[in-house]
C-alpha cells in the first residue's frame, strides 16, 4: 500500500502481553491517516480491542499487562506521556453506552472538563454542550431535557451522548471499541451516518467485528488475526483484492 | 500529586482495621496476663472455682466456657427446625413471590430487634411460660436463654441458607423432575447435596453470632457461677459473666474477666474464620 | 434394584414436606408478633411528650411516687440525647473512614494487603459487642480516668466501621468497570474519577448500608455499659458519663422502682430501630442501579 503522508498516529512495533510469555498483540506497526476512519477487524480474541485500548493506556488500570513499542501521537510517544494529558487528546467510546449515571445530560457532555478540574463560564458551557450535542445530532431530541439523567435516554441516544462527551474535549483521535454492538440496527445506522461528518474534526479508529460496517464507513481497514496485523490497506482494496490467504477466508466467512 | 494524596488517604483509612484488630488482641493479652500468670493458662481454663472473697481469690473459666458451649449448641439445635423450613420457603417453594418477600421481611425484622428487648420479652413473658410448663424451676436458666438465642439466630441461618438454595442450578432440578422425582425428592436428593456445604457454613456463622450474644443471655440465664449439671439449671456464659461483674471488678478479678474476654474473642474469631472460608469455598464450587 | 415406593406414598410425602415447611415458617413469625405486641400493649400509653422530653427520675423520686401511688414522673430524654450525640460522633468518624477503606478494598482487591484487611474486617464484624466494650474500657476509660460519652462513641465507631466498609466495598465491586474507564479515558485524574463519578454512583447503596449500620448499633447495650456508663440526667458533655436509650432500659430492668418505664423506652427503641431498618430496605430498592 502507499505510504501515508503526515500520519496523526503511528504504531511502531507494538507488543502487548497479559501474562509473561504469551502475547495478545504481536509487533504491530501502522500509520493512521489524519481525518479518516480506520477500521480494525478480526475474529474475536484477535487482539483488536487490546490494541485499541493500548492507545489511550487503559491497560494501566490493570496489573500484569505489558505494552512495549512506540505509539506516536504528533511525533510524541504516548506511552511516555502523562497518562491524563494523553487521554485528553485521545477520546474513547466504549462497547456499551456508559453515560455517568449520577450526572444529567448537560453535565455528561461537560464531564471531561469537570473531571479535569477545568472551570468554564456558564456561556462557555452552554456553547460546548450545544455544539457537541448538535455534532452528534442529539440536540433537537434532548434540548428540553438537559437536566434529566443521561441514563433515561435510549441506547442509541446514550451512545451518541457518550460520543459527544468524548468529543467535547476536542481530541485529536477518537477510539471506538465496537460502539454499535449493543445497539439495534436503526441506532447503528444513525451512528454510522454521523461518523462521516465527524471525521472532518477528528481521526477515528474503530474496532468492529462487523465486516459490513467496516466496508460502509471506513477509509482504511486493518485485519488482525491471532495478535498479528495481517493486512492493512484502503478499505475497497482490502475487501476486493485481499493479498493474504487468512484475510480472504475471513472475508468469505470461512473464519470468524 | 493530588492523586498521591488521595491514595494515601485510602491507605490510611484501610490501615485503621489492622490497627484495631491487632490492638484488641494485644491489649486483651496484656491485661489478661495477670490471671494467666497467677493461675496458669490451662488451670485457668479447666478450673471451676469462682471465689471473689478478698485474700482467697480463685478464678477459673470452666463454668462459663461450658455455659457458652451449652447455650450455643442448644440454640443451634433449636434453630434448625425453623431456619431450614424458612430457607426452603423463601429460596425454593415460594422463590421470588410476594409471600417470600413478606417472610423475608419478618426475618429481617427479627434480626433487627435489639438483644436487650429479646431479653425483656424472655424475662417477662417466656420465663412465666417455662415455669408454667414445668420446664425449669425458676423460669430462667440455660434452657430459657438458649430458646431465645435460637430465635435470634434463625434470621442469620435462614437468609444465608436460602441464598445457597437459590444457587442450585435449575437444570439439575429439571433433570430430576424429568425422571419423575417428586418435589420432596428433588429437595433431598438434589438441593441438599448441592447446597449442603453452603448451608453448613451458614450454621457455622450462626454459631459465631450465638457465642458472643450478651444482653439476652445475661437477663435470662440466672447468673450463677457453678458448673451447670442439667439444662434446667441456671448458669453463666463467658459474655454474661463479663456483663455482670466487669463494672465493679479490679485487680485479679478484672484480669480474669479480661482473660475470659480474650478466650471468647479467640473462639468467635476462629469460628467466624472457619465459617467464612467454608462460605467462600461453597460459593466458588 | 429394590422396588420403588408406591407413587401415592411418594406424592403424599412430598405434600407433607410442603405443609410442614409452611407451618414451621409461619411459626417463625410468632416471636416477632409476640414481641411487637407485648412492647406495644405495655408501652404505648407511656409514650407522650413528657416521656420524650423529661429526664429520668432518680431512685428517691421514683420511690416517693410509688409510695403515694402516683404514676412515675419523667421520661427518657437523657437517653435520647445520649443516643443521638454518641451516634453522631461515631458516625462522623466511621462514615468517611469506612467509605475510604471500602474504596481501598475494592480498588486493590486481589492484592494480599486488601485480602488481609478484608479478613480482619470480617473478624471485627463478628467480634462480640461485649469485647468491644472491654477494649474501649482499656483504651479510653482507663487512660482518661473515667467513663465518658466519648468512650461510648469510640465503641460505637468500632462497631459501625466494618458494616460501612462492607457495604461500600460490595457496592463498588458491582459498579461496571467501564464507568471508571470512561472517566479516566476523558483524562480525568484518579481521585476526581473516584469521588465525582464512582462514589456518587454508589452513594445510594452506601447510604442504605449506613442506615443499616446505625440501626444495628443503636440498640447495642453491652459496648456502652463499661464506656458511657449511663445516668439519669440529660447531659451534653461528651467528657462525662452519658445515658443512652438501651442503657436506660438496662437500668430500669435492674431497678425495681423504675420498672414501669421499661416498656415505653423499649417501644421507643424498637420503633426507631425497625423504622431505620425498613426505610433502609425501601431506599435500597428505589436506588438500585
Amino acid at each position: 500500500m502507499e505510504t501515508i503522508k503526515d500520519p496523526v498516529l503511528r504504531l511502531k512495533d507494538v507488543c502487548i502481553s497479559y501474562t509473561a510469555g504469551t502475547m495478545a498483540v504481536k509487533h504491530v506497526s501502522a500509520d493512521i491517516e489524519k481525518n479518516s476512519i480506520t477500521a480494525i477487524m478480526g475474529p474475536s480474541g484477535c487482539g483488536k480491542s487490546t490494541l485499541l485500548r493500548a492507545i489511550n493506556r487503559m491497560h494501566e488500570l490493570y496489573k500484569n499487562i505489558r505494552v512495549t513499542g512506540e505509539i506516536l501521537l504528533g511525533g510524541e510517544n504516548v506511552l511516555q506521556m502523562e497518562p491524563m494529558e494523553e487521554r485528553r487528546k485521545i477520546g474513547m467510546v466504549f462497547q456499551r453506552p456508559n453515560p455517568f449515571p449520577t450526572m444529567n445530560i448537560y453535565d455528561n457532555v461537560l464531564a471531561g472538563y469537570l473531571l479535569n478540574g477545568i472551570r468554564l463560564s456558564k456561556s462557555q458551557k452552554d456553547d460546548i454542550v450545544e455544539r457537541h450535542l448538535r455534532g452528534v445530532a442529539l440536540w433537537d431530541e434532548v434540548k428540553d431535557s438537559l437536566t434529566k439523567r443521561g441514563t433515561f435516554l435510549s441506547g442509541g441516544q446514550q451512545q451518541r451522548l457518550c460520543i459527544a462527551r468524548a468529543l467535547a474535549l476536542q481530541p485529536d483521535v477518537l477510539l471506538m471499541d465496537e460502539p454499535t454492538s449493543a445497539l439495534d440496527p436503526i441506532a447503528t445506522k444513525h451512528i454510522e451516518s454521523l461518523m462521516d461528518n465527524l471525521k472532518k474534526e477528528v481521526t477515528i479508529l474503530i474496532v468492529t467485528h462487523n465486516m459490513g460496517q467496516a466496508m460502509r464507513i471506513s477509509d482504511r481497514s486493518m485485519f488482525m488475526f491471532l495478535g498479528e496485523l495481517v493486512e492493512y490497506d484502503k478499505t475497497n482494496v482490502l475487501f476486493e483484492h485481499p493479498r493474504d490467504e487468512r484475510t480472504r477466508s475471513y472475508l468469505t466467512g470461512k473464519m470468524g | 500529586m493530588q492523586d498521591k494524596l488521595f491514595r494515601s488517604c485510602l491507605f490510611l483509612s484501610a490501615i485503621v482495621i489492622p490497627l484495631i484488630g491487632g490492638g484488641i488482641l494485644l491489649s486483651l493479652t496484656a491485661d489478661a496476663s495477670g490471671a494467666f500468670e497467677t493461675f496458669g493458662f490451662w488451670h485457668f481454663i479447666c478450673s471451676d472455682q469462682w471465689v471473689t472473697t478478698a485474700g482467697q481469690e480463685n478464678y477459673g473459666a470452666l463454668p462459663f466456657i461450658t455455659g457458652t458451649l451449652l447455650t450455643t449448641l442448644l440454640a443451634l439445635l433449636l434453630c434448625i427446625p425453623f431456619s431450614l423450613p424458612v430457607a426452603l420457603f423463601t429460596g425454593e417453594y415460594f422463590r421470588g413471590r410476594k409471600i417470600a418477600t413478606v417472610l423475608g421481611t419478618v426475618t429481617d425484622l427479627l434480626a433487627g430487634i435489639p438483644s436487650i428487648i429479646y431479653g425483656l420479652w424472655g424475662f417477662y413473658v417466656l420465663r412465666g411460660v417455662f415455669m408454667h410448663l414445668g420446664l425449669s424451676p425458676q423460669g430462667s436458666g440455660i434452657l430459657t436463654a438458649s430458646f431465645v438465642l435460637s430465635i435470634m439466630i434463625v434470621p442469620y441461618a435462614a437468609s444465608l441458607s436460602a441464598e445457597f438454595i437459590k444457587m442450585v442450578p435449575s437444570d439439575l432440578k429439571e433433570a430430576a423432575y424429568a425422571i419423575g422425582a417428586t418435589r420432596a425428592e428433588v429437595i433431598r436428593r438434589v438441593i441438599f447435596p448441592v447446597a449442603g456445604p453452603g448451608i453448613f457454613s451458614a450454621y457455622i456463622l450462626a454459631i459465631g453470632r450465638a457465642l458472643g450474644e450478651t444482653m439476652t443471655v445475661t437477663m435470662l440465664i440466672g447468673n450463677t457461677n457453678q458448673l451447670p449439671d442439667t439444662l434446667r439449671t441456671t448458669g453463666n456464659t463467658m459474655a454474661s459473666i463479663i456483663a455482670n461483674q466487669f463494672g465493679e471488678a479490679d485487680g485479679l478479678k478484672l484480669s480474669s474477666l479480661i482473660a475470659i474476654g480474650l478466650l471468647l474473642f479467640l473462639i468467635t474469631a476462629v469460628i467466624n474464620m472457619i465459617g467464612k472460608l467454608l462460605i467462600q469455598r461453597a460459593r466458588h464450587v | 434394584m429394590q422396588n420403588s415406593q408406591p407413587i401415592k406414598l411418594r406424592i403424599f410425602k412430598s405434600r407433607l414436606l410442603f405443609v410442614s415447611v409452611c407451618v414451621c415458617s409461619a411459626i417463625t413469625a410468632i416471636p416477632l408478633l409476640a414481641i411487637l405486641g407485648e412492647v406495644l400493649v405495655k408501652g404505648w400509653h407511656q409514650l407522650g411528650w413528657s416521656f420524650l422530653t423529661e429526664a429520668t427520675p432518680n431512685a428517691y423520686k421514683a420511690m416517693m411516687a410509688a409510695a403515694q401511688g402516683e404514676s412515675l414522673p419523667g421520661g427518657i430524654a437523657g437517653g435520647i440525647v445520649g443516643t443521638f450525640l454518641m451516634l453522631l460522633t461515631a458516625s462522623v468518624a466511621a462514615i468517611p473512614t469506612g467509605i475510604l477503606c471500602g474504596i481501598f478494598l475494592s480498588e486493590y482487591r486481589g492484592s494480599w494487603v486488601a485480602t488481609g484487611i478484608s479478613y480482619l474486617t470480617d473478624l471485627l464484624q463478628g467480634t462480640p459487642s461485649i469485647i468491644i466494650g472491654i477494649i474501649v474500657y482499656i483504651w479510653v476509660v482507663v487512660p482518661t480516668r473515667g467513663y465518658s460519652a466519648f468512650a461510648g462513641s469510640v465503641a460505637l465507631f468500632i462497631m459501625m466501621l466494618p458494616l460501612i466498609i462492607r457495604s461500600t466495598e460490595e457496592t463498588m465491586n458491582v459498579l461496571p468497570a467501564t464507568l471508571k474507564e470512561a472517566g479516566l479515558a476523558l483524562g480525568g485524574s484518579y481521585w476526581r474519577v473516584m469521588l465525582q463519578v464512582l462514589l456518587p454512583s454508589a452513594l445510594g447503596s452506601i447510604f442504605t448500608g449506613i442506615l443499616l449500620a446505625i440501626s444495628r448499633v443503636v440498640g447495642e447495650t453491652a459496648p456502652l455499659m463499661f464506656t458511657a456508663l449511663g445516668g439519669a440526667a440529660i447531659s451534653w458533655n461528651m467528657a462525662k458519663p452519658m445515658a443512652a436509650v438501651p442503657l436506660l432500659i438496662w437500668e430500669f430492668f435492674n431497678d425495681p422502682n423504675l420498672q414501669s418505664l421499661i416498656w415505653g423506652a423499649s417501644l421507643f427503641l424498637l420503633t426507631f430501630v425497625l423504622f431505620l431498618n425498613l426505610s433502609a430496605k425501601r431506599i435500597a430498592k428505589k436506588w438500585k442501579l
